[in-house]
C-alpha cells in the first residue's frame, strides 16, 4: 500500500475497478467541476482529471484534483510532460500530495499541434518513463532528482498509460513492462475498440506476468455517431477504431446512433471483463459524462461497493474470495493495508 | 499548419545508411576504441580546438546521417542506431501512444515514427540491440551543442541527477527490467 488510495484499495481487493475521465471545464467556476464529477462519482472508484487533453487549454488537472478532493472524491491526477519541466513537475507532485491527491497518472501528452494553440512551446523535458521514475524516487527515496532531501515524501499510487492499438505492436507489451519497472502500479490504456488486438496484447502481458506487477485498466468509451468515430480516429492522436465499428454506427438510424455507441461500449466492457489480467475499465466519455452511469449500470458493474476507510478490513478479505477471475493478487504489493486518514469519507457518505 | 520542425529533416541517402544498423554498430564499437585512445593526445595538444573540431565533425557527420540535434549525450547504439532526439517529443524511452496506424509520427505525418524504426533496427543489432529496453535517464540539457564523443570519454554524459543515480541499482547505467 503506497498511498492509502481508495483506487488502490479497490484494485487490491480484486474487485473489477471502474475509473472515469472528467473533462476539465473551460471555466474558473468550481461548480462546473462539481457538476461533471457528480454524475461520475457515484458509479466509479476514481475520477481522472485530464491535463490539457488533446493539447487544448482547460482548467489545470491540479486545480480539478484539488476541487475533487475538497468534495471528497478520489481523483487521479494526470500529468503530461508536454507543458512543464522537471522543476515544475516535482513541485506539483508535492503540492498535489499535500492537497490530498493519492493517484497520479504519468503521461507523455499529446503534441501541441493537436490542440488549439499549435504555436506553443513543447517542453517534453522528461518523458513519461523518466517522470514515473522521478515520482518513484521522490516517494520511495524521499529525495528530489537533484538528491536534495524531502522532509515528507509524497505518498502516491503511480500509474501510466499504454496504447496496445498502435504500432510498434510487438513492442507495446515490452514498453508497458518498462513503465512498470520504472514504477507504475496501475495502467490505463487508450480507448479500446478492437478487442482482438487487446487480447493479443493482454496474452503477451500475462505471459510476461505484468498483470501480477500492476493493475491493468482498459480504456473504453461511447461513440456518439459514425461521424464522431471518424473524427476521433483521424483527429485524435492514438485512437484506433476499426472500420467495422464505424460501419455498425453508420448502419443505424440517426436517432439510434448514440444508443448503438453505448451498446458497443457495453459489449466491449463485457468482453474485456472476461479477459485474463484485466483489473478494470477506464471510461472516457468526452463531453457526455452523463452516459457513464448508464453504461456502468447496463454493463453490470453497479453497485460500486464503497471500499471505504472504516470498512476496509472485512471488505478486503471477502472481496478477495469473490474476485471474478481477474488474476492473482500482485505479489510485490502484498502488505498491510495502511490505516485510513481520518478525513476520508466513504463513497456512500458523499452522496 | 505545416510542420517544419528541425526533427523532420532528412538528408538524401541517410535513411539507406541507417537501414544498415548491424554495420553501424560495428563501426561504432571500433570508433569508440579508436577515439578513446586518440583523445588524450588531442586533449594534451589542443584542448579547446579538439572540442571545437569534434563539435564540427559531429554536427556535419552525425548531422548528415542522423539529423543530429547535438544533445551532447549520444545513445544511438542503445536506440537501434536511430536518433531519439528526432522524435518531436524528444522521447528517450520508446514511442508515445500517438503513433499512426501506418507507423508514422503523430506530429510529422509524412515521417516514420523514429521509435518504430528504432525498434525494427535494434532487432538486427547483435551487440547493442538489447539496450533498447534500458531506462534512459533525463537529458542533461546543459550538454546541448557540446561534443558527445568527448563527453563519453570524459564520462560527462554518464552523470545522472544525484537522486536518479541513488535510486538506480545499476547506478549510472540506468535500469533494465530484465
Amino acid at each position: 500500500m503506497f498511498a492509502n488510495s481508495r483506487l488502490e484499495r479497490v484494485l487490491r481487493s480484486g474487485r473489477f475497478a471502474v475509473t472515469a475521465e472528467l473533462n476539465a471545464p473551460d471555466s474558473a467556476n468550481p461548480e462546473d467541476v462539481y457538476r461533471n464529477a457528480l454524475v461520475l462519482a457515484e458509479v466509479c472508484d476514481a475520477i481522472n482529471a485530464t491535463d490539457g487533453s488533446g493539447a487544448n487549454c482547460h482548467m489545470s488537472s491540479l486545480g480539478c484534483c484539488a476541487l475533487l478532493v475538497r468534495a471528497g472524491y478520489e481523483p487521479v491526477y494526470q500529468i503530461s510532460c508536454r507543458d512543464r519541466n522537471r522543476i515544475a513537475i516535482q513541485g506539483d507532485l508535492l503540492g498535489a500530495a499535500a492537497l490530498g491527491v493519492k493517484n497520479v497518472l504519468c503521461l507523455t501528452g499529446d503534441d501541441v499541434t493537436a490542440g488549439d494553440q499549435p504555436g506553443a512551446k513543447r517542453v517534453f523535458d522528461l518523458d513519461s518513463l523518466q517522470l514515473l521514475h522521478t515520482a518513484t524516487i521522490m516517494r520511495d527515496h524521499g529525495v528530489f532528482l537533484s538528491g536534495r532531501k524531502l522532509t515528507t515524501p509524497p505518498q502516491l499510487f503511480l500509474g501510466a498509460a499504454a496504447n496496445p492499438f498502435v504500432p510498434p505492436f510487438a513492442w507495446r507489451p515490452e514498453r508497458m513492462a518498462k513503465k512498470i519497472a520504472a514504477g507504475a502500479s496501475f495502467i490505463q490504456t487508450q480507448y479500446c475498440f478492437d478487442v482482438p488486438r487487446l487480447r493479443t496484447f493482454m496474452q503477451r502481458a500475462v505471459d510476461m506476468g505484468l498483470h501480477e506487477k500492476a493493475f491493468i485498466l482498459v480504456g473504453v468509451g461511447p461513440l456518439r455517431s459514425d461521424k464522431a468515430a471518424e473524427f476521433m480516429r483521424t483527429k485524435v492522436p492514438g485512437v484506433h477504431i476499426p472500420d467495422a465499428v464505424v460501419a455498425r454506427l453508420a448502419g443505424v438510424a440517426p436517432k439510434q446512433k448514440a444508443e448503438e455507441g453505448k451498446r458497443i461500449c457495453i459489449e466491449i466492457i463485457q468482453q474485456v471483463r472476461e479477459m485474463a489480467g484485466v483489473a478494470g475499465v477506464h471510461i472516457m466519455a468526452y463531453r457526455q459524462e452523463e452516459t457513464v452511469a448508464e453504461i456502468v449500470h447496463r454493463a453490470g458493474l453497479f453497485p460500486r461497493h464503497a471500499v471505504g476507510a472504516h470498512r476496509e478490513g472485512h471488505v478486503n478479505q471477502h472481496a478477495v474470495h469473490h474476485a471474478s477471475g481477474n488474476g492473482a493478487q500482485p505479489a510485490h504489493h502484498a502488505g498491510q493495508y495502511g490505516s485510513a486518514s481520518p478525513g476520508m469519507a466513504s463513497q456512500g457518505e458523499l452522496q | 499548419m505545416t510542420i517544419n520542425l528541425p526533427e523532420a529533416r532528412r538528408w538524401p541517402g541517410s535513411e539507406w545508411i541507417k537501414n544498415h544498423p548491424a554495420a553501424l554498430e560495428r563501426i561504432y564499437a571500433v570508433s569508440v576504441k579508436a577515439f578513446t585512445r586518440v583523445y588524450p593526445a588531442m586533449k594534451k595538444i589542443a584542448p579547446q580546438s579538439s572540442e571545437r573540431v569534434m563539435v564540427f565533425v559531429e554536427a556535419v557527420g552525425k548531422g548528415y546521417v542522423w539529423n543530429c540535434q547535438m544533445c551532447g549525450q549520444c545513445i544511438l547504439h542503445s536506440t537501434g542506431m536511430t536518433c531519439p532526439m528526432n522524435c518531436p517529443k524528444n522521447l528517450r524511452n520508446g514511442p508515445c501512444g500517438g503513433v499512426r496506424a501506418n507507423g508514422h509520427c503523430e506530429v510529422i505525418p509524412e515521417r516514420m515514427c523514429v521509435w518504430v524504426q528504432a525498434w525494427e533496427r535494434s532487432q538486427a543489432m547483435a551487440v547493442y540491440g538489447h539496450k533498447i529496453v534500458t531506462l534512459q535517464p533525463p537529458v542533461n540539457r546543459a550538454l546541448k551543442n557540446t561534443s558527445s564523443w568527448i563527453n563519453m570519454v570524459e564520462g560527462t554524459d554518464q552523470i545522472t541527477p544525484p537522486g536518479w543515480a541513488a535510486a538506480s541499482p545499476t547506478g549510472n547505467e540506468g535500469l533494465e527490467h530484465r
